[in-house]
């Protein structure tokens, strides 16, 4: 997943998505609706944390740079249905085994041809360990992959120079649904022998490539502009996109409103109450993909096995989620419904034991008093979180509720920073319950839950683990029908609304807002704006 | 004289070891471990996690840390990032703009701290000396935010009259509001101190004796009460300059200023030591020396001011 760069937002996992049709008129007797297409529209950003080598970049800053300078075999429109990019087909018959053919004269904004070979080579060095790629996790299922050593992925095999195989661990029928994230990128020949100058100054195959050696101004901007060697689908409608930097999303805000900053895509804190008032049809405000949460682990006292599933249904039950969302997020989160987000395809909200995320403190109760029935509850209720993430507000809301509907002690276990919070995490040395968030790498309800609920996944923090739901999970994958494989999915989350590892709060909503000059502005299913696709007068 | 700079020089070496060595220690006790926040709320895979700690010596005990960034800096490599970036070409960036800021900031808070405190202390307990007074208690109960936010809002967003944040390559029109807010922060206790300074020299004998020389009021201001009243100010004014680049951190976030204070508030978040311990290092130079210009300044305002062996 891609975490949200922690100094800017102050947010630890404030993002954002949505789309949103324009209405603004032009005062400048221009031309309506066409806008200049040598106009450099402004967004917002941060400097990325690392040089931008795909498959070295998981933070946002970095990320939406990385998705306007690459095209990926595919890539997802604003509704995260999948395209073929420089795909020319993905192929399989077993959900194991995939040919993919790429489309003929596919060129590098430096001119070098984009063949097998370029996706073959990016994707060896990314999964390979002594590279230390912060991605080299998305190519575990491709065969070959190791965690411990340095190991090939024989899974991959170039056929010509305009085709290649994949052959995947056991069969995982959204394969080709990853394929548009940027570890799956191509890189230019030669491009990895020096990988840190090279993540400098990348030279990509996307809709815009960057302009000129000094386009990165270290911590101010970085300006791309359109790239004439791109052929595909999303061609840019303006003459470039300049990134600015800002360390606050306040600052953000600030020259948004001042008329300096064009789109913004997320709306700080400060301004949740506001700016939909401000920016009228203007600003976005609807559902994302990420998926808040807070885990309860399966070895705290009193919350596993049957007692465990009582306690835990009891708290869901004694929040009120649409309360809280209204008044501490001003409507800028959605109650959960399930485990994974309503921008998802295959999403629903009438999964069998969803009743368990309502507000239901008779019920709460009742559930409290059969599990202290089986073993007397002592000890408090916490929710570990990071303080530095904006995050206290809304635990101290869930703990008062919780103690004051149950009759317990709650209250929240803040950690100074998201450093030391993920350490006792990771380490598995915290003892309380602890706040979790999702954002999808790639527009699929299997990553919501495999990574995370999965027995021993990478980011099964809770070490939850059901047979169950291990089998659904695997059978889902397996599926290579998607709405046969979704229903699957669902089932797999109806054991999750049983058995609670993590308790579902809401998800984050993407908020945003753009000036009066700039048009067309339609938010990714990823929470990122469509740069290509934005015009201004 | 000579031989009390170079005193003085000499002195900042002791001080820098041990500033390093004090900085170092604070954030390798920052709670948590920075490697394991770098992979967000998904977590790195612990085989890359322990290779990347490797390479910044992570999984060393602290005083072998800190010796091989004592080892780095004697080689003239003040260490990398988390994301590769050498923090010598950070500093290089960001010093400049910060050091902009806060040389007009300075400027500003002379020349408006120094001229109303003078006429507040000509026409004692007159209306505009109890104007003075009233706005100087409101610059100095106001916290810098308030300020920043204030200014941001009116002449950025509502008047239109300055740009909200500050561009790129900072050219100094765009400096002008943050350093006049970087100089309000600071701008009373000159107001104050100018004020008393005067009111003290008018009384003074020299000024009598000048006065019964026959001298115009104009060339007695000027040359006997500002002069002699201007002694404690400078050194007010010198101090304030170290604390305008070690404090600029919130009016830079605010503006959005690519200085010193944004580059390190992001690097304590990230725990990053060689960043934190290198800027904080260059904050302590900072100030030593600008108190030494501020020594060596008022022996030249002052000539009975000398300084011994």
């Amino acid at each position: 997943m891609r975490t949200i760069k922690i100094g800017s937002a102050l947010g630890g996992l404030v993002l954002t998505t949505a789309l949103v049709l324009t209405g603004c008129a032009t005062d400048s007797g221009g031309t309506t609706g066409g806008g200049d297409s040598s106009a450099v529209i402004t967004v917002n950003g941060s400097e990325p944390q690392n040089p931008l080598v795909p498959t070295n970049t998981n933070e946002t800053g970095g990320g939406k740079i990385l998705d306007a300078i690459f095209a990926g075999l595919v890539y997802y429109d604003a509704e995260g249905a999948p395209h073929n990019d420089v795909a020319e087909s993905i192929e399989t018959d077993d959900s194991q085994n995939y040919t993919i053919t790429l489309k003929a004269d596919q060129k590098f904004s430096d001119g070098t041809p984009v063949t097998s070979a370029s996706f073959v080579d990016a994707w060896q060095y990314g999964a390979l360990l002594s590279n230390e790629q912060l991605s080299s996790y998305f190519f575990e299922s491709i065969e070959g992959f190791s965690y411990d050593e340095d190991s090939e992925l024989s899974g991959l095999k170039i056929v010509d120079d305009n085709s290649f195989t994949v052959k995947l661990k056991q069969p995982e029928s959204d394969f080709p649904l990853r394929l548009g994230y940027s570890a799956f990128f191509p890189l230019p020949e030669g491009a990895l022998d020096d990988a840190a100058a090279y993540g400098e100054n990348p030279i990509g195959n996307g809709p815009y490539m960057l302009d000129g050696d000094s386009a990165w101004k270290h911590d101010v901007s970085l300006k791309v502009i359109p790239n004439p060697e791109y052929k595909g689908d999303r061609v840019a409608q303006n003459g470039g996109v300049d990134f600015i930097f800002y360390a606050t999303q306040d600052a953000a805000y600030a020259d948004l409103q001042g008329g300096n900053l064009d789109v913004l895509d997320s709306v700080p804190d400060s301004a949740f109450a506001s700016f939909e008032g401000e920016f009228g049809d203007r600003a976005i405000n609807q559902p994302a993909a990420i998926f808040q949460s807070f885990t309860i682990p399966q070895g705290l006292p009193h919350f596993s096995g049957e007692e465990g599933e009582l306690r835990r249904a009891a708290i869901s039950m004694s929040f009120d989620r649409q309360q809280i969302t209204d008044v501490i997020f001003e409507g800028t989160r959605t109650p959960a419904t399930d485990f994974t987000s309503p921008v998802i395809d295959g999403y629903s909200d009438k999964l069998d034991g969803a009743d368990v995320l309502q507000y239901n403190p008779d019920e709460a109760v009742k559930l409290w008093a059969a599990a202290d029935a089986i073993s007397p509850w002592d000890g408090s209720f916490q929710i570990g979180y990071n303080a530095d993430g904006g995050h206290q507000g809304w635990v101290d809301a869930i703990t008062n509720s919780v103690k004051n509907t149950l009759g317990i002690e709650a209250s929240g276990n803040p950690y100074p920073t998201f450093a030391a919070f993920r350490t006792d995490v990771t380490d598995r040395t915290i003892t309380t319950a602890f706040r979790t968030g999702w954002q999808a790498d790639y527009p699929a309800l299997y990553n919501f839950l495999g990574p995370i609920y999965a027995t021993s996944a990478g980011s099964n923090d809770g070490d939850y683990s059901s047979s169950e739901f291990d089998a659904l999970l695997k059978e889902g994958a397996g599926e290579p029908d998607i709405d046969k494989a979704n229903a699957i999915f669902q089932k797999a989350q109806e054991v999750l609304l049983k058995d609670l590892p993590a308790i579902p709060m809401w998800y984050s909503n993407v908020s945003g807002a753009y000036g009066a000059d700039v048009e067309n502005v339609k938010f990714g299913w990823n929470s990122v704006p469509i740069y290509n696709e934005i015009t201004k007068q | 004289m000579l031989w009390y700079i170079l005193r003085r020089v000499l002195q900042v070496i002791p001080v820098f070891l041990g500033a390093t060595l004090l900085i170092y220690f604070m954030v390798f006790a920052l709670p948590g471990d920075p490697i394991a926040a770098l992979g967000g709320d998904r977590g790195l895979n612990p085989a890359v996690a322990d290779a990347i700690r490797a390479r910044y010596h992570l999984d060393q005990p602290f005083f072998i840390q800190y010796l091989y960034y004592l080892q780095g800096i004697f080689t003239g490599d003040l260490g990398t990032t988390f994301s590769g970036q050498k923090v010598s070409d950070i500093l290089g960036r960001t010093l400049p703009v910060t050091f902009r800021l806060a040389v007009m900031a300075i400027i500003i808070e002379a020349i408006v701290g120094i001229l109303i405190g003078l006429v507040a202390g000509l026409r004692k307990n007159g209306v505009f000396d109890t104007v003075s007074l009233l706005l100087s208690l409101v610059l100095i109960s106001m916290p810098i935010f308030v300020l920043a936010f204030l200014a941001q809002f009116v002449f950025g967003i509502k008047l239109g009259w300055a740009r909200t944040t500050v561009s790129g390559d900072a050219p100094l029109n765009e400096l002008i509001l943050p350093a006049f807010v970087l100089a309000f922060f600071v701008v009373a206790n000159v107001i104050r101190l100018t004020r008393t300074s005067v009111i003290e020299n008018l009384d003074a004998d020299f000024v009598r004796t000048a006065t019964a020389k026959g001298l115009s009021r104009p060339r007695i201001i000027r040359v006997h009460v500002l002069r002699n009243s201007l002694i404690p100010v400078v050194t007010l004014i010198g101090t304030d300059f170290g604390l305008l680049i070690v404090g600029a951190t919130v009016t830079e976030g605010i503006f959005n200023v690519p200085g010193v204070g944004n580059t390190l508030f992001k690097a304590i978040i990230l725990s990053e030591a060689p960043t934190v311990v290198s800027f904080v290092t260059v904050f302590v130079i900072v100030y030593l020396l600008s108190n030494l210009l501020v020594d060596v300044l008022y022996a030249f305002l002052d000539p009975r001011i000398r300084y011994g062996k």
